[in-house]
């Protein structure tokens, strides 16, 4: 079992190394000088040349990446050139506040998600399930960034239920309530795609499931169907829905590039936004990473549950 | 049931003609059936018709501005939709901008299935290392959050909607290759490949002529299903500023520049948002509807859930027969409806004594099982349907007993064991949770007595260390230990019948006799009827006290077991006797009945046997045969026996 666990550990190594080698081979790919663009059309070459040699950009790509990886490895992401501050400082301040609104949008996912597929399988082909069928395919057909602005009109705007945007109010701001009251909008449509991929995973998953032998015997022992359904058919479909919520992982911390946009959420996805007008390059590769390197641990997490939960995983 | 209880290839024997078309619709057909698809299609069309159109449409110039009207109502001053905050016409931009997501989106879809398919292509068809390198290539793409590496390369490539569409195609590429690249894998190894290169074909020849044909449909699907992503996800980019520049607008950057002008304009932004959620919902919808036609499981209903019950449709209960502890009269069990429906079980007439041991044996497909499952209601609905007759246990009738009181009739006083322990038995919980759990559905048991009564029942199966065992998961133990937990489950409740279907068949022959001598000793020290279903002669003449032999759903023999054995009366239970090898007379010729069993879709009007039956007659086919007494507790259903006649 720990040796298990600690395979999966391992085997995400190999995965990060090569998250960096396509992010270094993405920003290799920039048109154009860096220290030109840095220095502005009008540098001497000296200047540029010289710039070029503290960058290191006069080396080889291979030394470029590892002289990079090794600069990442101890911390050092560089300075962004708009904010003028370093990486590392403004991504680990911004990674709590999308870490925060993608762990509860993909927490609101599961549940809802997982809810609504198993009622629309144990009611497969009835009103429930066409229901649930139908608002499942406005969900995952639903653009987060409108969904967004129709949900501020609505419960911002119109109701004032909910703030329109920011983490924080502006004056007295910052307890955990008045950050839970700014996240219910951004986290619920950061939510609905996923919920909708979830929940119909979940319905197939279900479906398949229940036609399964250990299900006429759960049956057939006499067992009633909320245990049946709840116990035997839930755990065995959760095998595999779980990887899906691990992939899902992936859309909500990418939607979030979206919502934290439209609901101006201090977080990763709106900056790199700006820093991607602003051509911070260093800011985006930065952002890109840490972001990349957060869905790998939600997918190892989602490896670990399923281990968890499937003792023929654990070999 | 048996997995082959419904058997498809003998309902394909018969020649195309003679079965209505009804039952396998044209795959356009099956499309229409789905109205929300064709829902989906309709308005696609308009969109793209109303979009294709644009220039020749009487609209207003899209960049036209007029400071005088901007951000008008919609319904005033001659703009149907109103304008923008540059006073341009809402309704003409949307046909314009429509027009330009349209095209972006489709570009990148066949960039993406252009590359990723190549790129699946070389990869199956290659094999080896080179497909080891491209999917690993593909796997790191994947590993990153989708929209994060489109933005990536837009930051590389500089804002604009070229570079969207080429990014937006580039994170799509995995979904291509992976897809094309399992089924290629798959079709590289067939024989036509392999004759088209034995013929002299070249590579590349081979790839378009005889792979990409086979290969098309899935790339149809996956542009199908990922279509309304990529529109969606262009146009999430131009919303950020990404994606189209102006002047140039797309829905994304419309909706965009609309959220500048949210709270006091909100057409502006809600228009294009909406025209994004109509366009991608349609295309999902027309996804979803062709991803169903072409899925053979969906077709043909496999992915149908079978509720807790089986659904019971009948007119009348016929009374019971005699007075066994369990007796089944004229049951009859249906599986699907309409021109597909196949008749698995056609008037069964069975009974149990107390303690007696009944064995029913057939063929595969005979209808033993579903039978057997139909007593407690466990045959699977949909698509099953008891559609006459009845099971009476001690004289009550199961069919009319509410869902509650069947319940807990199950695995109480009829308990099932089933043919392989390993797909019968929950892979993710402990033999011993599961045997509790059939304790506790039976009556208030505190967790330790449970406890101690499983291991007794694992005691009382022989399983060594049952303390320990209780433990262990289904997959941690061997088929006949397995058997065995299969076994004690079902006896935990000390039930009156044990209904055990195939319960040796997947096991080793020498496993096989430890759980048939198990089951004989446990018959008698628990005093327990037993319904003994099986396909082996061998198996019966060890255990049963009466048979009953199966045919096509129906029973044609029944009597004491050494009797029948004996004397078998029924040409079908001759020939079935004689295909059992008979220790100590290895010259013996067994004879494998030549022939299949009928199409229980559409059963003979006479005997079901007579084609494959030495001793048919002109009679045989012509009308239904009843069984008739033949001697002392034996029956038959033959106009010509093998004696008695």
């Amino acid at each position: 079992m720990a040796a298990t666990i600690l395979k999966r550990l391992l085997a995400a190594i190999p995965v990060l190394l090569g998250l960096t080698v396509i992010v270094f081979a993405i920003m290799a790919m920039i048109p154009g000088d860096p220290a030109t663009a840095i220095l502005g059309s009008y540098a001497t070459p000296e200047n540029v040349e010289r710039l070029n040699r503290q960058l290191g950009l006069d080396r080889s790509l291979p030394e470029q990446y590892f002289v990079w990886l090794s600069n990442i490895l101890t911390g050092d992401f560089g300075r962004s050139y708009s904010l003028n501050r370093p990486v590392l400082d403004e991504v680990l301040e911004r990674l709590s506040a999308t870490l925060l609104l993608a762990g509860t949008a993909l927490v609101v996912a599961s549940v809802l998600g997982l809810l609504a597929g198993v009622f629309s399988a144990v009611r497969q082909y009835g009103a429930t399930d066409k229901v649930l069928t139908f608002f499942v395919l406005i969900g995952i057909s639903m653009p987060a960034f409108f969904l967004g602005l129709l949900l501020i009109l609505g419960f911002a705007v119109n109701w004032r239920l909910f703030p329109p945007s920011g983490m924080t109010a502006i004056y007295g701001g910052g307890g955990p309530l008045d950050i839970a009251h700014h996240l219910a909008l951004p986290a619920l449509t950061l939510a609905i795609v996923a919920t909708g991929v979830i929940a119909r995973l979940t319905r197939t998953a279900m479906l398949e499931v229940l036609r399964q032998d250990y299900i006429r015997t759960a049956r057939a022992k006499g067992l009633g169907e909320g245990s049946v359904i709840g116990r035997h058919a839930f755990k065995a479909a959760l095998v595999s829905v779980i990887p899906v919520i691990g992939i899902q992982a992936g859309f909500v911390l990418g939607g979030a590039v979206y919502v934290e946009t439209v609901f101006q959420w201090p977080g990763i996805g709106s900056m790199l936004v700006n820093a991607i007008s602003q051509r911070d390059i260093l800011l985006v590769q930065g952002g890109v990473l840490v972001v990349a390197a957060a869905y790998v641990m939600f997918n190892l997490a989602a490896d670990l549950m399923q281990m968890a939960i499937d003792p023929r995983l654990r070999g | 049931m048996s997995a082959d209880a419904i058997r498809p290839e003998a309902r394909e024997d018969r020649p195309p003609a003679s079965r209505p078309s009804a039952s396998r619709p044209s795959t356009w057909r099956l499309f229409r059936r789905n109205a929300l698809a064709t829902g989906g299609l309709a308005i696609l069309t308009l969109v793209v018709a109303v979009a294709l159109l644009a220039p020749v449409l009487p609209l207003a110039d899209p960049d036209a501005t007029a400071l005088a009207e901007r951000l008008a109502r919609p319904l005033t001053g001659g703009h149907l939709l109103g304008t923008d905050a540059l006073g341009r016409d809402t309704l003409s931009r949307l046909v314009w901008g429509t027009r330009v997501s349209l095209l972006v989106g489709f570009s990148a879809t066949l960039i993406a299935a252009l590359v990723g398919s190549l790129i699946g292509f070389v990869a199956g068809y290659a094999g080896g290392r080179v497909d080891a390198v491209l999917m690993r290539g593909i796997d790191m793409v994947l590993a990153f959050p989708y929209i994060l590496l489109a933005l990536a390369i837009v930051a590389v490539l500089g804002p604009g909607l070229i570079n969207a569409l080429y990014a937006i195609a580039i994170v799509n590429i995995p979904f291509f290759a992976r897809n094309v690249r399992g089924l290629t894998l798959g079709l590289a190894r067939r024989e036509f490949v392999d004759a088209a290169r034995l013929s002299g074909q070249g590579d590349a020849a081979i790839l378009f002529g005889e792979v990409l044909p086979n290969v098309m449909p899935v790339i149809v699907i996956t542009m199908s299903t990922t279509m309304g992503w990529m529109i969606l996800e262009t146009a999430g980019l131009s919303f950020l500023g990404l994606g189209a520049q102006p002047p140039r607008a797309d829905l994304g950057s419309m909706l965009g520049e609309g959220r500048t002008v949210l709270f006091n304009a909100p057409h502006v932004a809600v228009i294009p948002g909406v025209m994004i959620f109509v366009i991608v919902m349609s295309i999902n919808l027309v996804g979803d509807g062709v991803r169903d036609v072409l899925d053979p499981r969906l077709r043909s209903g496999a992915l149908a859930r079978p509720g807790a019950r089986a659904r019971i449709a009948r007119r009348e209960a016929p009374p019971p027969p005699r007075d066994g502890l369990l007796e089944i009269a004229g049951l009859r069990t249906t599986f699907g409806a309409g021109a597909s429906k196949v008749e698995a079980v056609r008037g069964v007439d069975l009974h149990v004594a107390e303690g007696e041991c009944l064995g029913v044996v057939g063929e595969s497909g005979s209808g033993k099982s579903v039978t057997a499952m139909s007593v407690m209601g466990l045959v699977p609905s949909p698509p099953a349907t008891i559609e006459a007759g009845a099971a009476y246990l001690a004289g009550r009738d199961l069919f009319t007993l509410p869902d509650r009181e069947i319940r807990a009739l199950r695995g109480a006083a009829v308990a099932y064991v089933f043919q392989d322990p390993l797909s019968t038995l929950h892979p993710q919980f402990t033999v011993g949770t599961q045997i509790i759990e059939a304790l506790r559905a039976h009556g208030p048991v505190g967790r330790k007595a449970a406890r101690a009564r499983a291991v007794e029942l694992l005691d009382l199966v022989r399983i060594p260390g049952a303390e320990r065992r209780l433990d262990a998961y289904p997959h941690e133990l061997s088929g006949g230990m397995r058997q065995r937990v299969g076994i004690a489950m079902a006896l935990a409740n000390a039930p009156d019948v044990l209904i055990a279907d195939e319960p040796t068949t997947a096991l080793d022959v020498t496993v096989q006799a430890q759980i048939l001598t198990l089951l004989a000793r446990l018959r008698r020290e628990e005093t327990v009827a037993v319904v003994f279903i099986t396909h082996d002669f061998g198996v019966v003449s060890a255990v049963t006290d009466r048979v009953a032999v199966m045919y096509a759903g129906e029973v044609v023999e029944t009597g004491p077991t050494e009797a029948l054995l004996a004397a078998p009366a029924h040409p079908y239970t001759e020939r079935l006797i004689a295909c059992v090898p008979v220790l100590g007379e290895p010259d013996r010729a067994l004879a494998a009945i030549p022939g299949r069993p009928p199409s229980l879709a559409e059963p003979p009007p006479g005997c079901a046997f007579a084609d494959r039956c030495a001793r048919v007659e002109a009679d045989c086919r012509a009308a239904p045969v009843a069984m008739r007494p033949l001697a002392e507790g034996r029956a038959v259903r033959c106009l010509h026996p093998v004696w008695g006649a």
